[in-house]
């Protein structure tokens, strides 16, 4: 009893750390629209300044009280800067993009601190000093809790608490909460906008950089604390409601708890727990516990273009380049050959998701998991049943498949920020139970030796063999986006209303299309397992997800021929970053960035539009 | 009378407490005329939108052709025999004309779920059938984002009959187009729903086309119906003429 008592407190200490971040998040959300991937980033910076300023320079000199608790207020206060700067120079200019447009440019930010972060303070992990007035322990219930952690479970709702009184008794409060009600309101009133944007940026921004600055007693300071702080935060922003700080407050102690005790009752499936509360939350309330639906969307975003073929003399010579590869394949080495293997799978990756985010209109953030699903479906027939490549590559779609059904069926109901939070979400049960699943998935070590059948094991057979199923996977695709399913599809895409008018059941043609799309997506992972010889969870995370969106949003959404172009142009350059320098996720970042402030409409899109002025 | 085509009893819809519709009762024969009339904010489009499904009332039902259909969502009401065009116009804007036209034939013809042979190919004659008898043939390459407003009516129209309607709902056919345009888009759909026996349900404000069109009108005021009957009889009716204060025309 005492025991659980002790565990519900440890649960109260996490949902206020978990709180900070989350506040931070929703203020942001409430007043930009925009969801902020690189919150989690400001957080790791917040910890890592804080222990800068702890231990090094004239606070560290000065030492005591001043000494730690001067540091982490500094460092929040510096992250705080930080956000700022960052709504100035990037964010403001996105303000009006589509949503996807906005997690991306924010989720290139988080690559590029990222780096920053590895440069400035190197790999190894950093340990702050313990907090003065709070060492050692108290006695509760006769259990030992730590006083640092007694001080965090009075911080979250102290925050909450300031919070309530900034956003309802300063004029600055009111004037941020009628700029969430009404954004054009505010600016009718004479306020600057631009001046409470960045203001509100500073706000989130600084709420971050503390709660990872407070995290400095209790935990190594590492370079992975963004991504998982980021997916926590993400899931109590969305189980309490985009833009609510109560509900984010309230999401924040269920998931704390949550974990604290699903630590003693399901070990091993936590992370699943997780995200199995926010899949149910979000299928019972879409918008959350305490949020409210969003708008309309803006009107930029109500009328999607007409699908552009890319210009006649671009077309032959992509299918005369094509044509040359294959006749040229045998005079490759392996190295291109293998790089080539990997061209034609991801190629056909972003094909299956431009199914769903071009004609089909949503949004997946968690494409990787049909990806993985099909790999280890793959991997998993050949370790356990002996099944040879051949059984494992027809079989991948169909499992992938009806991993997308499942999926499926809660993701395309809900649409915008909600649906690309869920699909994630679920890709993070996907990968939590091939990681903690260890006796069946191997875990974290991955299934090895999953190699092709003897005739395929040459690189040259291989190639052929990728090219040829992943070609037949793309026609297909390109089949259907041309057939009465895709025409049923972007039927409901441009208007739900009248597709439902004319008898078209918008739910079933979403869910089929996420299946279908989910069952290639398979296709693709079972061939890139074999061609690794290997399946690990990070087939199944979140950078893969992102890979699949990047390739999609390289190429332009509303092309045919998008995800080609944009899968050869996204997989070559990581190549080739990753070649010349060991900063390859800051220059993918600067190069996302650039992508979506000045090519909005992809490659495809861009190369379509100068056909056009030429022609 | 015959058995109606349609009948709704006792509809009830409230938005927040305020009973925009409270208690609409009426029938309509096969191939009636019948306009519903009322000033802005009457009722009117949130008893179409009962009548087709997008709502559900809080109370009274709705039967076709006797069954009834109360709940049902719109599209199961289209199989059933209920096409409909919209106050605010609803078309696939990323389409040429005619591939709007084609994907309502296509779910006509429970042709949605084809993944193999391409759409283009898929009764191409009847979809220009159809935009003929709206007279958008000329029309039918053309995106319907470019569309003028009085022809994206005229297509919302094609849709509407392509799975051989028994009733048409038509909320404001003509909203925002020019008078003359007005007249004769009304003049077109009574044609073609003579030819074909289809009845129609429409609301409108021009009452040049209210009485030069319907067999019957009804007349809504803060969601109840205060008058109902031939052209002429409503016409008559002193509370019409009340609502409709100041109403030279009638
Ligand atoms: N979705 C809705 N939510 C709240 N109120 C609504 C909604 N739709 C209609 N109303 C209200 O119901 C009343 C009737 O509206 P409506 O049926 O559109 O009238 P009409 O079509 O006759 O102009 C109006 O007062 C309108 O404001
Ligand atoms: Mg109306």
């Amino acid at each position: 009893m005492e025991a659980l008592a002790v565990q519900a407190l440890a649960g109260l200490a996490s949902a206020s750390s978990l709180f900070l971040v989350a506040s931070g998040l929703t203020v942001i959300f409430g007043v930009s629209r925009i969801v902020n991937f690189a919150h989690g980033s400001l957080y790791m910076l917040g910890a890592y300044l804080a222990w800068t300023f702890v231990s090094h320079g004239p606070l560290a000199e000065l030492g005591g009280f001043w000494g730690f608790w001067g540091g982490v207020l500094l460092a929040a206060l510096c992250v705080g800067a930080l956000g700022a700067a960052l709504e100035m120079t990037v964010l403001r200019r996105i303000y009006h993009a589509p949503e996807l447009f906005q997690l991306l440019a924010t989720f290139a930010l988080v690559l590029i601190v990222q780096d920053v972060a590895l440069l400035l303070w190197g790999a190894d992990d950093k340990f702050g000093p313990r907090a003065p007035l709070l060492r050692g322990a108290v006695e509760i219930l006769g259990l030992r809790f730590p006083r640092y952690e007694l001080f965090l479970i009075a911080v979250g709702p102290v925050v909450l608490g300031l919070l309530w009184l900034l956003f309802h008794r300063t004029r600055f409060g009111i004037l941020l909460r009628a700029a969430t009600q009404d954004r054009e309101m505010v600016s009718a009133l004479g306020v600057d906008q631009r001046l409470l944007f960045t203001a509100v940026f500073f706000l989130g921004a600084a709420l971050a950089g503390l709660g990872g600055a407070l995290q400095l007693p209790r935990e190594a300071v590492t370079l992975h604390m963004d991504m998982a702080i980021i997916v926590e935060a993400f899931v109590v922003v969305v189980i309490g409601g985009l833009g609510s700080l109560p509900g984010a407050f309230l999401a924040a102690l269920l998931i704390g708890e949550l974990h604290a005790f699903g630590i003693l009752v399901f070990p091993r499936i936590t992370l699943v727990l997780v995200f199995l509360v926010m899949a149910v939350v979000l299928v019972l309330r879409p918008h959350g516990l305490l949020g409210a639906p969003p708008g309309a969307p803006p009107a930029s975003e109500q009328a999607p273009p007409l699908p552009r073929p890319l210009p006649r003399g671009l077309r032959l010579a992509t299918l005369g380049a094509l044509a040359a590869l294959l006749l040229a394949a045998p005079f490759l080495g392996d190295y291109p050959l293998i790089l080539l293997a990997d061209f034609a799978v991801f190629i056909l990756f972003a094909a299956s998701l431009h199914l769903i985010m071009g004609p089909g209109g949503m949004a997946s953030f968690g494409h990787a998991a049909y990806f993985g699903a099909g790999a280890y479906a793959a991997g998993l027939l050949l370790r356990h049943l002996a099944a040879p490549m051949e059984m494992g590559l027809l079989l991948a779609p169909f499992a992938a498949g009806l991993v997308g059904l499942l999926f499926g069926w809660f993701c395309v109901r809900l649409s915008g920020v909600y649906a690309a939070m869920l699909t994630l979400a679920f890709a993070q049960i996907a990968w939590s139970v091939a990681f903690q699943w260890v006796e069946v998935t191997g875990g974290d070590n991955g299934l090895l030796g999953i190699w092709p059948s003897d005739w395929a094991r040459g690189k040259l057979a291989f190639f052929y063999l990728s090219a040829a199923l992943c070609g037949l996977g793309v026609w297909l695709l390109r089949r259907a986006i041309h057939a009465p399913f895709g025409l049923a599809l972007r039927a409901q895409r441009d208007s739900a209303l009248r597709a439902e008018a004319i008898g078209i059941d918008a739910f079933r043609i979403r869910w089929l299309a996420f299946a279908y799309a989910a069952a290639f997506a398979g296709l693709a992972g079972a061939l890139f397992a074999f061609g690794k010889g290997s399946v690990f969870p990070t087939y199944l995370a979140i950078p893969r997800s992102v890979d699949a969106l990047l390739m999609v949003l390289l190429g332009g959404v509303q092309t045919v021929s998008g995800p080609i172009l944009g899968a050869i142009a996204y997989a070559g350059l990581q190549e080739q970053l990753a070649r010349v320098t060991e900063l390859w996720r800051l220059l993918l970042g600067l190069v996302i960035l650039a992508l979506v402030l000045f090519f909005p409409r992809g490659l495809a899109g861009a190369l379509a539009q100068w056909g056009e002025k030429r022609a | 009378m015959s058995t109606p085509l349609l009948e709704a009893e006792g509809l009830i819809k409230a938005w927040g407490g305020v009973r925009a519709v409270d208690g609409v009762s009426f029938a309509l024969a096969p191939g009636e005329m019948l306009a519903l009339i009322g000033p802005n904010g009457a009722g009117k489009s949130t008893c179409f939108n009962m009548l087709n499904g997008q709502i559900r009332p809080d109370a009274g039902r709705v039967r076709l052709g006797g069954r009834d259909i109360t709940g049902l969502p719109p599209r199961a009401v289209w199989r059933l025999g209920v096409g409909r065009t919209f106050q605010v116009t609803a078309t696939f804007g990323s389409m040429s004309v005619r591939e709007n036209v084609r994907a309502a034939l296509l779910s006509h013809h429970r042709r949605l779920l084809g993944l193999w042979r391409p759409a283009a190919r898929l009764h191409t004659a009847e979809a220009e059938a159809l935009l003929d008898r709206v007279g958008m043939l000329a029309q039918a390459d053309r995106p319907c984002a470019v569309l003028a407003y009085g022809d994206l009516k005229r297509l919302e129209l094609a849709m509407a009959l392509a799975h051989s309607p028994r009733l048409l709902l038509m909320d404001e056919p003509t909203a925002g187009m020019a008078p003359a345009e007005r007249g004769a888009l009304m003049q077109q759909t009574a044609a073609i729903a003579r030819e074909a026996g289809i009845a129609v349900l429409f609301t409108e404000h021009d009452m040049d086309v209210v009485f030069g069109h319907a067999d019957r009108v009804l007349v809504l005021e803060r969601g109840r119906l205060i008058a109902a009957g031939a052209p002429e009889e409503v016409r008559a009716d002193p509370r019409v003429r009340q609502v409709y204060l100041g109403g030279g025309r009638f």
